[in-house]
């Protein structure tokens, strides 16, 4: 009955390094200031991108600052200049992490402007 | 008037003023963070084709919509099409002539009528659009459509253009290059066009030049007998 407190704590630490180390490793691309505060970021982009794409498709107000092609050209990976295509991508570590499914590169591109122009579009 | 009832309209017109207030400076806001203005009916955006000339042979128009808007062209059925070129031949005549036929942009658009999500819609300058986020593939508005202006997308698409988003599951059509015109420029047809034949500009507008030739010169609308009032105009048919 003694070892209960020193086993409980135990399995705390284990729990808590193994919730550390499968934290998700993030590819941020080129980073740098977003046009939000991070924390912000983390828990508003879904509606600023669903707020801009009302905007962009209906009224053609095409804001640089929260469209997605904006997004994409911080954080696509400087080494394949996608935010998709590994698991550590910028928007695909943490949505795999979260376990919430992104269908926007179904239609989207999923790299920077400078790429699929290198790419000779099709 | 009661004194009650004074106090009473002092009431209202003070709360309506605070409300105004405190709406106001957010709509100012967000108008000022936004930079570009919403496109407006003031603008209606249209298309002369002049046949005269239009090369029977020539393709640059679809080629260029093709790069333009990452299509495959047309080298299977199921392939998405923006544009076609069409010859056609009057049998009692023989006269020939060639001609790209893509989304007419009508005023009264049928695919936009027929549409159960609300998907396909018309923008206030008059491009008719499809919203890829509502549709659902159902199809209703390429059958509406008379123009056979619309395509299904049937296998996955990769490597998009990032300003022309396009996927699987859903429908759509010539967007008279929506990216091009909110940034200052002409459709990818009408500036590919080496012969000059394709005309773009502000139908709206009667000093712009497409305005001009459809007052100096015969044009007519595709099917204008279904009066939908089309922003695509044809000489010389």
């Amino acid at each position: 009955m003694q070892r209960r407190p020193s086993l409980l704590l135990g399995l705390c630490l284990t729990l808590a390094s193994a919730a550390l180390s499968a934290a998700p490793q993030i590819d941020i691309g080129k980073g740098g200031q977003c046009v939000e505060e991070t924390s912000w970021m983390r828990k508003n982009h879904m509606n600023v991108l669903k707020h801009q794409r009302d905007e962009v498709v209906y009224k053609g107000v095409r804001d640089a600052k929260h469209s997605l092609k904006t997004c994409i050209e911080c954080h696509a990976s400087v080494k394949d200049d996608s935010v998709s295509a590994r698991a550590d991508s910028f928007c695909v570590a943490c949505h795999a992490y979260q376990a919430v499914k992104i269908d926007c590169f179904e239609c989207h591109a999923n790299k920077r402007k400078s790429a699929w122009v290198s790419g000779g579009g099709q | 008037m009661s004194e009650m009832d004074i106090k009473r309209r002092n009431f209202l017109k003070t709360s309506l003023g605070t409300a105004a207030l405190s709406i106001a400076p957010g709509i100012l806001l967000f108008d000022v963070a936004h930079g570009t203005a919403a496109v407006s009916a003031a603008v209606r955006w249209g298309m002369l084709i002049d046949t005269a000339n239009c090369r029977e042979g020539c393709n640059d128009c679809v080629t260029a919509c093709n790069r333009e808007n990452g299509l495959r062209g047309a080298n299977s059925t199921t392939n998405a099409q923006w544009i076609r070129k069409i010859d056609i031949k009057e049998v009692s005549t023989g006269r020939q002539v060639s001609l790209p036929m893509m989304c007419q942009h009508c005023a009264h658009p049928p695919c936009v009528d027929v549409c159960p999500t609300g998907a396909s819609f018309k923008r206030a300058d008059g491009i008719v659009l499809v919203d890829r986020h509502r549709c659902i593939g159902c199809r209703y508005c390429m059958m509406a459509c008379p123009y056979k202006a619309r395509s299904f997308v049937h296998e996955a698409v990769t490597d998009q253009n990032p300003d022309v988003p396009r996927g699987k599951g859903t429908v759509e059509s010539c967007s008279l290059c929506v990216h091009r015109i909110d940034a200052g420029l002409k459709p990818a047809c009408a500036e590919s066009c080496t012969n000059k034949a394709i005309l773009f500009g502000d139908l709206n507008d009667p000093a712009s030049e497409i305005s001009k030739k459809i007052r100096s010169v015969a044009s007519v609308q595709v099917r204008a007998d279904l009066g939908l009032d089309t922003g695509v105009r044809y000489q010389g048919l």
